[in-house]
């Protein structure tokens, strides 16, 4: 490396309104004309981001103690079921929970609610302790009567993520929309270029601790996602070929909005939460400048048969062929649609370039990295015994 | 010329008149039926591409509506809550008919209600939950 920049020069220059700061699609348009070391003497930070459906989301919420207080054992906001095991009013709200009975009101749209303001139905039972004599409570509550409100998401940001499609002769209702049959439409759902762990895949940048914009706020990745996979197959730039990297992030839902934080329900699938991320990256050195200047026409990921069992892979494709609005299949012209918004993802990278220039925010020197050559698991089912 | 696309609601006494042929042979209407439901002796309804001259539409359309036929543009019809979208996209997946489009350059939702054929794949393909189309 020829050209080595510290994080602490980065933010002394953010705070002296010295830095350059670009986009990652901007640094792409950049890229065109400049080399990587021209890249990295100019530019100090990239911002990425994504506005996407992330199922592995919730909030952690402390209600406060109620007179006489509960242990509570079973906990249900507007109908919604939250975790009970974490001591006495503590719970946690998964996005993707609801009432059997009601798919299309789930844990997200509690979320929702509480972030609009609204007031939502809290009711609880317990068995009643010699400190916690009651059995039951029915109340409200809002975000300002609860404590703690935190955005606590186990999976965020899907570094790179595959395109679906139908062969089957049925239609079908997936997380990545409605899927025609005989292959009449494929969806997608990275931010391709704009993608924030596809600006920096081997995560020189990212990791525990990590600075980031998360639902309209300051939100900080704190450890590697679950379905973590660094030995992802990779492309002549370096890039995973499907979905790999993940990243688990926190912030104080209090400071979020509703306009990066979305609850949606799909038809026949159920409920999920899009989730505004954005993350800058520092231009340390070359490699980095390399790394934000891969564009989408490098960038490939996998097409999976979601009618088929296992869903195999039929086929690679380029982003920039998928953002054309046409992918081949087999040699098969299929029209693509993406499932993300790419107009939000934006929005959000060039909110995040807004507060690193006002040096509202700075960027963070991961206090570890992430592990490498992780794999992923499947279930193996074993022979269990009841008794 | 002009071409608009209407959504026809018929009432049960309706049914037996050739009003379609009607608006071909004394309006010089050119007419392309979208898409059609009839269910004999209790209504129907259907979505007519009317192709002709400006005044001769607007004749073929009271022509129907003193045939008791409620013809409305089908842009009146359909509902999309357009404030409340993210941009997300799944409505253009399901949309053949070409509707619906991302613009390639904003990557915002474009929706062009004339090319609607009234498939209602949109309605349970968007995430929220903000279309809503009055055929019946």
């Amino acid at each position: 490396m020829t050209h080595i920049k510290t994080y602490e020069e980065i933010n002394r220059k953010l705070k002296e309104g010295k830095a350059v700061v670009l986009t990652a699609e901007e640094v792409v348009e950049m890229a065109k004309t400049a080399s990587p070391k021209e890249i990295a003497e100019k530019v100090d930070v990239v911002t990425t981001a994504t506005f996407g459906a992330m199922c592995s989301s919730g909030a952690i919420i402390n209600f406060g103690h109620a007179s006489p207080p509960i242990r509570m054992e079973k906990i249900k906001l507007n109908g919604v079921p939250c975790y009970e095991g974490l001591a006495a009013v503590d719970s946690y709200i998964g996005a993707t929970a609801c009432d059997p009975d009601n798919p299309a009101y789930g844990g997200a749209h509690v979320i929702q609610d509480l972030l609009e303001g609204k007031d939502v139905l809290l009711e609880a039972w317990a068995k009643g302790t010699d400190c916690y004599p009651r059995k039951h409570i029915l109340t409200k509550i809002n975000i300002n009567t609860i404590n703690e409100f935190t955005l606590f998401n186990p999976r965020n940001a899907y570094q790179n993520y595959n395109v679906a499609v139908n062969t089957t002769n049925k239609i079908i209702h997936t997380y990545m929309g409605t899927l025609l049959p005989g292959m009449r439409n494929a969806t997608y759902s990275t931010a391709g270029e704009l993608s924030p762990l596809l600006n920096d895949p081997e995560m020189r940048t990212i990791g525990i601790g990590t600075r980031i914009f998360l639902g309209g706020s300051q939100g900080f990745v704190i450890w590697n996602g679950t379905q973590f996979n660094t030995t992802r197959p990779k492309n002549k730039y370096d890039v995973p070929v499907t979905n790999a990297a993940t990243i688990a992030v926190i912030g104080n839902l209090k400071e979020m909005t509703t306009e990066y934080l979305k609850a949606v329900y799909y038809e026949k699938y159920g409920v999920s939460m899009f989730i505004g991320i954005g993350i800058p990256i520092p231009i340390l050195d070359e490699d980095m400048a390399k790394r934000v200047s891969v564009n989408n026409s490098q960038i490939e990921t996998s097409v999976l048969d979601y009618g088929s069992p296992g869903m195999p892979k039929i086929d690679q494709v380029t982003y920039e062929e998928l953002q054309s609005g046409y992918i081949k299949v087999k040699g098969k012209k299929v029209r693509t649609a993406p499932v993300s918004s790419l107009a939000k993802a934006r929005t959000i990278a060039g909110e995040l370039k807004q507060w690193l220039l006002n040096g509202q925010f700075e960027v963070t020197e991961p206090v570890q990295l992430f592990p490498k050559n992780t794999t992923v698991k499947s279930l193996k089912e074993m022979e269990a015994d009841n008794d | 010329m002009i071409k608009k696309r209407f959504v026809l609601n018929f009432p049960p006494q309706s049914g037996d008149k050739p009003l379609s042929y009607n608006l071909v042979k004394d309006y010089d209407i050119r007419i392309n039926i979208l898409k059609a439901e009839v269910y004999p002796g209790k209504r129907g309804s259907l979505l007519l591409e009317m192709q002709g001259k400006k005044e001769n539409i607007e004749k073929g359309v009271k022509y129907l509506t003193d045939q008791q036929v409620i013809c409305e543009p089908l842009d009146k019809r359909i509902h999309f809550q357009e404030d409340k979208c993210i941009d997300c996209g799944n409505c253009t997946a399901v949309c053949f008919a070409g509707a619906l489009t991302m613009n390639k350059n904003t990557w915002k939702l474009e929706f062009d209600k004339n090319k609607c054929v009234v498939c209602e794949l949109c309605i349970p393909a968007c995430p929220l939950h903000l279309f809503e189309i009055d055929f019946r």
